[in-house]
């Protein structure tokens, strides 16, 4: 055990059950998106898979301040986590990865197309930034019917100099959208490094152009992303307005399946794995005495078997009928 | 009955919709305090208000997205091109989003959102603002592409367009704004997919849809002079398209014209006049002959860019073609 905390110090004042969630939902994600890998390498996942691994804080951290009842959730094709966190099942998440009739698009999305309606999960856009002006339309619902809801919007650096990002911040402040635009900065747009292709370095003063206050955060710390989010969320649905966030993360694996990532180096990798979110929630958890090394063993065990379970059930599920080849093209 | 300009028969359909159903907001640039570009919107600020009329910076892209996103989540927004040719700056917003939610989701979203400007050249503009862009529409499964010739259809096909929980690209034309036509005072809707005949003939039909019309049934009035009698079919509806009104004139007359003012490589026209080709073979009598605006970008000379479009001169000499005259 660590030395005696003091009950404020615990780590950084956050309620016991919500940091506990926090681990559950990151360690959820990267065995669920492990087994989504593995499962690709078997030919049982075809096409694009971009896994979300060492990103894990910034979709758990942000999405747990929000109340999908009345919030929205927008991102693009590394879009796994973000379903799961909104409450998607693992199952039906999985059998979509697989082209399945469970898959929660029946199996005509994919991996870039997760959708939930109920749970306020708009996807999953496989076009770069395609989403952005998207998710404004959503805040432009919130505000016409005088709602209380905010929308994120989730992209990546690779998006961030897209002609629909800038028009969609302008947009959001004339309109007084409720939205939170949200880059996960992960370093790489594919297999470039994001300081070849940009004017700036510090993305977060990009909202300047457009009046939009905005703030680079630690993305690797869940707690950070959450102290953040739950005050930008706050913010917003009281005084609708756009705001910026720069999550500066990473990913320890390729782009997407097909990408052997040789553009970054072994000990670059190496850096980042000791900025693992799951292993910093870990320590703090631990250092409090809110976590056995025991409990978080067995933890990990219940979360592999969620991957596992989805897996079984996606392979044991049946293919789409060829009828539904035609349906759903039009509302009738 | 009344006679009103196809401005004002558009003017009524959005004022009418808007007012039956709190959720149809007009979007794009001038719409709301210059009272449109081509004052379609005239009026409507006043009536309803910034809220539900909203003028937009020139950002195509932001604002054709913002309009699919209002939709999906279910607003039923309008939102107006002040040209189809700057539609293309958003259609990724169109091809990627708007056509595809519903079937990407199985189901879980309807886009019901109305895409709406003039389409085709009108005059002197030159090569980038006179483009007929009905193919690149048509061609998506997803999308329904509606192209009124008349008044009537104008105000019944948007009224059904904004109805529509599909998303509509509503094709118009600027040189038709001023026509006159007959529209009632009652309500009425025109279905979406639904083509008619605007003039009964029986040696030849000439199928066309949009601004056109008119030249074609021009063309029809000069034929009759040489005892060669048309029928008209007016499409009304590109996508769905009304195939069996198209085949049961052609069965009745076996002569087919097809006119379309876009480029031949790939139109609508070229691909009507392959569907009548297949489907009508054994009553056809003639191939089919389409007519489309030449091969080439539009110039600004007035005398060229004539010679660039369809003409009463070109379709009548279709006609004489089929009929072997």
């Amino acid at each position: 055990m660590g030395k005696v905390q003091t009950k404020d110090e615990i780590v950084r004042h956050h309620d016991k059950d919500l940091v506990a969630r926090f681990l559950r939902e990151m360690i959820r994600i990267r065995r669920f998106e492990e087994k989504a890998g593995q499962m690709y390498g078997l030919r049982k996942i075809g096409g694009f898979c971009h896994l979300y691994i060492g990103q894990e804080a910034v979709a758990v951290g942000s999405i747990l301040s929000l109340d999908l009842k009345r919030d929205y959730v927008v991102t693009g094709y590394r879009d796994h986590a973000h379903a799961l966190v909104c409450g998607m099942d693992p199952n039906t998440v999985m059998a979509e990865l697989y082209g399945k009739a469970t898959g929660c698009s029946g199996g005509k999305g994919g991996s870039m197309h997760m959708y939930d309606a109920a749970l306020h999960m708009i996807g999953g856009n496989g076009i770069v930034g395609s989403q952005i002006p998207v998710a404004a339309g959503f805040a432009l619902k919130i505000r016409y019917r005088k709602e209380d809801g905010v929308v994120l919007c989730y992209f990546g650096d690779g998006a961030i100099h897209q002609g629909a990002f800038h028009e969609t911040m302008n947009l959001a402040k004339i309109y007084r959208l409720p939205i939170i635009f949200i880059c996960e900065n992960n370093h790489y747009g594919m297999g470039t490094d994001y300081k070849r292709v940009s004017a700036v370095f510090d993305f977060s003063i990009m909202g300047a152009a457009y009046d939009i206050p905005g703030k680079q955060v630690d993305g690797m710390d869940v707690l950070t992303v959450y102290d953040e989010m739950s005050k930008a969320v706050e913010d917003v649905r009281k005084n609708s307005h756009p705001l910026f966030f720069e999550m500066k993360t990473y990913r320890y694996r390729g782009h997407s399946m097909s990408d052997p990532a040789q553009y970054r180096t072994k000990e670059e990798l190496n850096q980042y794995r000791e900025q693992d979110p799951i292993l910093i929630l870990k320590k703090q958890m631990t250092d409090a005495g809110l976590l056995t090394d025991d409990e978080y063993k067995k933890l990990d065990g219940e979360m592999k078997k969620v991957g596992d379970k989805a897996a079984v059930f996606a392979d044991e599920s049946e293919e789409p009928s060829p009828d539904s080849l035609y349906q759903n093209v039009y509302a009738d | 009955m009344p006679l009103i300009t196809f401005r004002e028969a558009l003017r009524q359909a959005m004022d009418e919709e808007m007012e039956r159903d709190e959720d149809v907001l007009l979007l794009g640039e001038e719409v709301g305090h210059y009272n449109g570009a081509y004052k379609i919107s005239q009026g409507l600020l006043d009536k309803y208000g910034e809220k539900r009329v909203i003028d937009t910076p020139i950002t195509e892209e932001g604002f054709t997205g913002l309009g699919v996103g209002a939709a999906l989540a279910g607003l039923r927004p309008i939102v107006e091109w002040m040209t189809l040719n700057f539609s293309l700056m958003a259609i990724d917003q169109i091809y990627s989003n708007a056509s595809k939610t519903r079937y990407m989701s199985e189901g879980q979203f309807t886009c019901p959102v109305v895409f709406r400007g003039p389409n085709g050249p009108a005059e002197f503009l030159g090569a980038q603002h006179s483009q007929a862009l009905q193919s690149i529409y048509a061609h998506v499964p997803g999308l329904k592409v509606v192209a009124p010739s008349t008044p009537y259809d104008g105000k019944g096909l948007l009224k059904a367009a904004i109805r529509d929980d599909n998303p509509v690209i509503f094709l118009e034309s600027e040189l038709a704004y001023g026509w006159k036509g007959e529209v009632p005072d009652e309500e009425y809707l025109v279905p979406i997919g639904s083509a008619n005949i605007k003039r009964k003939g029986s040696d030849v039909t000439i199928v066309g849809f949009s601004k056109p019309v008119k030249m074609i049934l021009d063309a029809a009035e000069e034929l009759e002079k040489e005892e060669v009698s048309v029928e008209v079919v007016d499409l009304r509806s590109i996508r769905p398209l009304d195939e069996e009104a198209i085949y049961a004139s052609v069965r009745k007359t076996n002569r087919c014209v097809v006119v379309d003012e876009a480029w031949p490589f790939a139109s609508v026209g070229t691909h009507v006049g392959w569907l009548v080709s297949k489907n009508c073979f054994d009553d056809l009598d003639a191939p089919v002959e389409v007519i489309t605006s030449e091969d080439v970008p539009m110039p600004y000379n007035h005398r060229l860019e004539l010679a660039a479009q369809p003409s009463i001169e070109k379709i009548t000499r279709a006609v004489r073609r089929v009929l072997y005259l």
